[in-house]
């Protein structure tokens, strides 16, 4: 057993509307910068877990996800592993 | 133009074939394609058969209603708009105007709830200040099943956010509503959410489209892809994999855009530089212009890439039926194109120019400048079948109706363990986990908040109020559907009547199951036949609403719920009422009789987990009689308060009227000797009954006045201070609890079951 | 006493708040995020609301709009600046307040009266109240959790620039009392010269009776002597 860090992201489905990302587009727009092409916001979410293997952390982070983390009408998301978690402060 | 018969078009490249198949996908009848196929004198192209499936589907034809509602009382002389617009729309004094209405979101609620309750909140802010208005107050109106699964939390939860983050961003107040929870509605959640608009009588714009030549502009959000084919998705019943099958369809609202709108729609109006303004809902593109051609008796063209897309490739059938939200269709005059772009570019929205009205009575689409599709418009609009049909009552109803409940009449003696258990019971508790999610007092006008019996907005300038309300209890209108209803229609009038108001029109959304059942068929007529008989009895026409049919999970519906949205006038708003005991000391008077009815009682539900027996009656002319006492009280300044009885009979109102707000409770002293069982004195929902508390100098004043209208009236008790407690004795019976008790039972019952940590419970 | 209320997309308190500086005899205008120039006014108020939506951060984008660069030149010059709930986030994305409001600890929208506790009434925006004094003012908010570092949050302390806190109705502080879960409770404070206020509560809301209090109209008369005075 070893602790894994892994890293979650979730981002609006494409297709759907993303308010957030159409506002700071906007703005990123009215602030000078021309060249923006599309805006979609998102959130990473960190998880430190104990599993057996790098693999069963990823299928279980993968569960999460879609039980919780995401919400699978409206957002899709990416789970990565980012490494063997230091210790319990890390 | 009418009788304009279409010219033939070429198949569009890429476009599907149409078979059998695609006709039924699209929830065309065969008889129903042979209609489109006359109409058109041709085969439709693939396009064509999209508008027409999204013009006759239930959500946007009424297929199955438009004759039943035809029977409704729409007129009066302080109606200034009836059915048929966007909303319906009331004189309320001194020049003003009230436009009002109420709307269902029910089964993008039950895929997805936070935005299947937010997009519903913004297309009902769209059809009121679409009229011109300028939206007040929103109420929502809502059902769930039991609150004991996480799934019912689920939906509960996403949709009460939902409903708040749309409203509270926007700054709209939210001033009233209602839950219910019952496992008739595990399935398939409500969400019915009604708004309230004000202006001046002259700023009302109707949203026909007439002027050849006029421009037509999209302004608003982009046009992307979703929900294309929501309109027909209302109309099928959800199955088990709601979840999966149904993911391309959910909208996503944008609050933000639609204050934007909002404050650029009225700016538009008050400019003069447009002539029509209507919302893009249900249907999108599809409906709106249709519907502006339609009543307009003129024709619209529009070309498809003129319209501004948020996606890549979308075909003409995707732009035309995309529900793409906060989005709107303008009519310019001719030549002040530019003055609309400037206002929309102030509020940093879009605008363009997508096609013009023309005088030749056709719904025409060009890609490119060719064209895709050619429909007469006025048999578009006005051509869609409607039916009637076979309707019967289901056996089981009869039999539930008809049960013996004397079984469960039979507990006596201290009752203060079921009366806690009543008052702690979702249906019957505090909705204050509700309420405040939402912003109840921007805008600086709501004089009755939340928590009352009927939410009130002054109108600012004069010395009026309006106040409106939610009204439905879904077991009664499943026991006896006419029955139910009337009671429904009862209870608004009574909620209106004790802020103050004279009650003055309504607007309804029929909720119900699959019509092509004969037995919800049945439901569906008797329950528009009691609406009827009520609101002509009480003078309050309909002005408007919705009709929300098919919700059904694997041939299983809803309550019959036919919600009324009902609204009055206050003509002074000194004379405005609240529910709660005001001092210690008042005389507590009931107004009405208990007729001693136990059907479709929360009380049945929490003890025997039953629906049963003959829901209560309604006498409409006594309730009549009950409106014009109150009224009448209220003017002569002899009340301290007012709350009629609901849901947990005479005991839970008596409650609620004692706690008031929770900050300061007061105590009861009651007594009642009626040759009644106890649980049916203290917990029966018989209808027409409202309590009043009244300085003491004043109640012979007020029994007299009940009396010169016929209405039953006794004193049955006094409000003591709090810390004397809640005490009420009935024949047989009695009960007694600390108000401290009392409290957490009913203020503490839905955060205890929503704020539980997670892990605890299923 | 010409008052500007600057609006931004996405406010929608501020017509309330118009309406409040007109009840106390203001001369009240609206300006439009993208106008410029503040010279003539005496008073600026931000209003609440939902300035671009509260999108990324509330109050980060509307803090890049045009007419922030005169507000902040207005209050570095001594100008009163009131910030009432969206308008007390934009403050603090501005860096014209120290601290940020984060989420409600309730992860909910919070929507109801609340009793602050008057700390001082030696302010340009409180004089007209008492110090210790309860008031009655409604909270509609999803981010009003007011948060500092401890350097902050001892400053405002020691300087006195905590001007309102969450109380019960009989004055004292509690977990129950406190509806976001702010620091020290804190439900409003001023900057180091005094001339700028933030507070998440509503006072252009109690202004009648009829609506449910007029606890908040002491503040508006407190600004408009102020400024008569000055």
């Amino acid at each position: 057993m070893s602790q894994y860090r892994l890293e979650v992201r979730v981002k609006p489905r494409p297709g759907l509307l993303d308010p957030q990302g159409k506002a700071v587009h906007h703005s990123l727009n009215s602030l000078g910068w021309d060249g923006v092409g599309d805006v979609r916001v998102g959130k990473a979410i960190y998880i430190d877990m104990d599993a057996e293997s790098p693999d069963a952390a990823l299928e279980a982070v993968e569960v999460m996800c879609r039980k919780l983390l995401a919400n699978p009408v409206t957002e899709d998301f990416e789970v990565s592993l980012v490494g063997e978690a230091e210790g319990a402060d890390s | 133009m009418t009788n304009a018969t279409s010219t033939p078009v070429p198949p569009r490249e890429g476009d599907p074939e149409i078979t059998a198949e695609v006709v039924a996908d699209h929830g065309l009848s065969p008889e129903e394609y042979e209609r489109v196929q006359r109409i058109m004198g041709r085969d439709p192209t693939f396009t064509e058969l999209g508008v027409f499936s999204a013009m006759w589907s239930e959500h946007c034809g009424y297929k199955n209603s438009k004759r039943l509602l035809q029977l409704l009382p729409t007129k009066a002389p302080w109606v200034i708009q009836g059915p048929g617009e966007n909303a319906g729309v009331i004189d309320v004094g001194d020049g003003y105007a009230l436009a009002f209405k109420i709307e269902s979101h029910n089964h993008p609620s039950a895929v997805e709830p936070y935005q299947g309750a937010a997009t519903g909140v913004g297309g009902i802010l769209r059809d009121i200040f679409t009229m011109g208005a300028r939206p007040v107050a929103v109420l929502d109106s809502l059902r769930f099943g039991d609150l004991d699964t996480g799934r019912v939390r689920y939906l509960f939860s996403g949709v009460v956010s939902g409903v708040g983050d749309y409203g509270n961003c926007v700054g709209i107040p939210n001033v009233g509503g209602e839950v219910q929870f019952d496992r008739g509605y595990e399935g398939n959640p409500i969400v019915n959410a009604m708004c309230l608009g004000l202006m001046k009588h002259e700023e009302l714009i109707t949203a026909a489209a007439t002027g050849a030549g006029s421009p037509l502009m999209a302004v608003g959000a982009r046009t992307g892809r979703d929900g294309i084919h929501g309109a027909t998705f209302a109309s099928e019943e959800l199955s088990e994999d709601a979840d999966e099958s149904s993911r391309p369809q959910v909208q996503v609202g944008d609050p933000f855009t639609e204050k934007l709108l909002l404050e650029a729609s009225l700016e538009l109006i008050a400019s003069g530089a447009i002539s029509g303004i209507q919302d893009m809902g249900a249907a999108g593109i599809t409906s709106s212009a249709s519907e502006m051609a339609g009543r307009g008796g003129s024709g619209v063209e529009l070309e498809m890439t003129d319209v501004p897309v948020r996606e890549e490739g979308m075909t003409p059938y995707e732009i035309l039926l995309s529900e793409s939200q906060e989005r709107m269709l303008v009519v310019a005059h001719p030549g002040r194109e530019d003055e609309v772009r400037d206002i929309l570019e102030k509020w940093e929205l879009e605008a363009a120019v997508i096609g013009q009205v023309t005088d030749d009575g056709k719904f025409r689409i060009l890609e490119h400048g060719k064209v895709v599709a050619d429909i007469p418009a006025l048999p578009l609009t006005e051509g869609c079948p409607t039916y009637e049909r076979e309707g019967k009552e289901a056996e089981e109803i009869t039999a539930l109706r008809e049960m013996d409940l004397t079984e469960h009449m039979i507990p006596e003696g201290d009752l203060t363990k079921t009366f806690l258990l009543l008052i702690g019971s979702p249906n019957v508790a505090s909705k204050q986990w509700i309420y405040h999610q939402y912003d109840t007092t921007v805008r600086t006008a709501t004089a009755v908040r939340p928590g009352g019996d009927s939410g009130v907005i002054r109108i600012r300038g004069t010395n009026r109020a309006v106040a409106a309300t939610t009204d439905c209890n879904g077991r009664f209108v499943y026991l006896e559907p006419r029955t139910g209803t009337l009671a429904a229609v009862a209870e608004a009038a009574r909620n209106l009547v004790c802020v103050g108001a004279l009650p003055t029109a309504i607007t309804n959304n029929l909720n119900f199951g699959n019509p092509l059942k004969a037995h919800i068929y049945y439901q569906l007529r008797e329950s528009v036949l009691g609406m009827r008989d009520a609101c002509s009895a009480f003078e309050t026409p309909v002005t408007g609403g919705n009709v929300s049919l098919f919700n059904e999970t694997d041939g299983k519906a809803i309550y019959p719920t036919p919600v009324i949205g009902m609204v009055g006038v206050i003509d002074d708003v000194s004379k405005i009422t609240r529910h709660a005991f005001v001092n210690a000391g008042d005389d507590i008077v009931l107004l009405g009789a208990n007729s001693g009815e136990l059907g479709g009682s929360e009380y049945l539900y929490v003890t025997a987990d039953l629906v049963a027996g003959e829901p209560p009656s309604v006498d409409l002319d006594g309730e009549r009689a009950l409106q014009q006492a109150v009224l009448k009280m209220n003017h002569e300044d002899v009340l301290n308060s007012a709350h009629d009885c609901s849901e947990g009979g005479l005991a839970a109102a008596l409650a609620q009227c004692a706690l008031g707000n929770g900050e300061a409770p007061l105590g009861i002293d009651v007594a009642i000797d009626e040759d009644l069982r106890p649980v049916v004195s203290l917990f029966g929902e018989s209808q027409g009954r409202i309590l009043v508390s009244v300085s003491p100098e004043n109640t012979e004043q007020v029994l007299a006045l009940a009396g010169h209208y016929d209405v039953p009236a006794q004193k049955i008790g006094t409000v003591t201070a709090g810390d004397d407690g809640f005490s009420m004795n009935v024949r047989g019976a009695s009960l007694s609890a600390t108000m401290p008790e009392l409290a957490d039972a009913y203020f503490g019952a839905i955060p205890r079951i929503m704020d539980a940590p997670a892990g605890s419970g299923a | 006493m010409k008052v500007a209320v600057i609006t931004f997309p996405g406010s929608n308190c501020d017509y309330d708040l118009y309406k409040a500086a007109q009840q106390v005899g203001g001369d009240a205008t609206f300006m439009w995020h993208r106008e410029r120039g503040l010279a003539g006014y005496d008073a600026v108020l931000l209003p609440g609301g939902f300035s671009y939506g509260d999108y990324l951060r509330a109050g980060a984008i509307a803090r890049m709009s045009p007419i922030m660069e005169d507000v902040i030149a207005f209050a570095n010059t001594g100008g009163p600046v009131l910030g009432i709930c969206n308008g007390f986030q934009i403050l603090c994305e501005s860096g014209l307040l120290p601290g940020a409001l984060m989420h409600n600890k309730s992860m909910r929208f919070q929507s109801k009266d609340v009793f602050l506790r008057v700390e001082r009434a030696d302010t340009l925006f409180t004089a007209d109240y008492e110090e210790g004094q309860i008031l009655r003012i409604p909270i509609a908010h999803g981010e009003g959790n007011y948060e500092a570092d401890r350097e902050t949050l001892e400053a405002l302390e020691s300087e006195g620039r905590v001007v309102f806190r969450y109380v019960d109705s009989n004055g004292g502080t509690s977990d129950g009392a406190n509806p976001n879960g702010s620091w020290h409770d804190i439900a409003g404070i001023t900057n180091e010269s005094g001339n700028v206020l933030g507070m998440m509560p509503h006072p252009e809301r109690a202004m009648e009776e009829l609506l449910g209090s007029t606890d908040g109209i002491a503040l508006f008369t407190s600004l408009v002597a102020s400024l008569q005075t000055s």
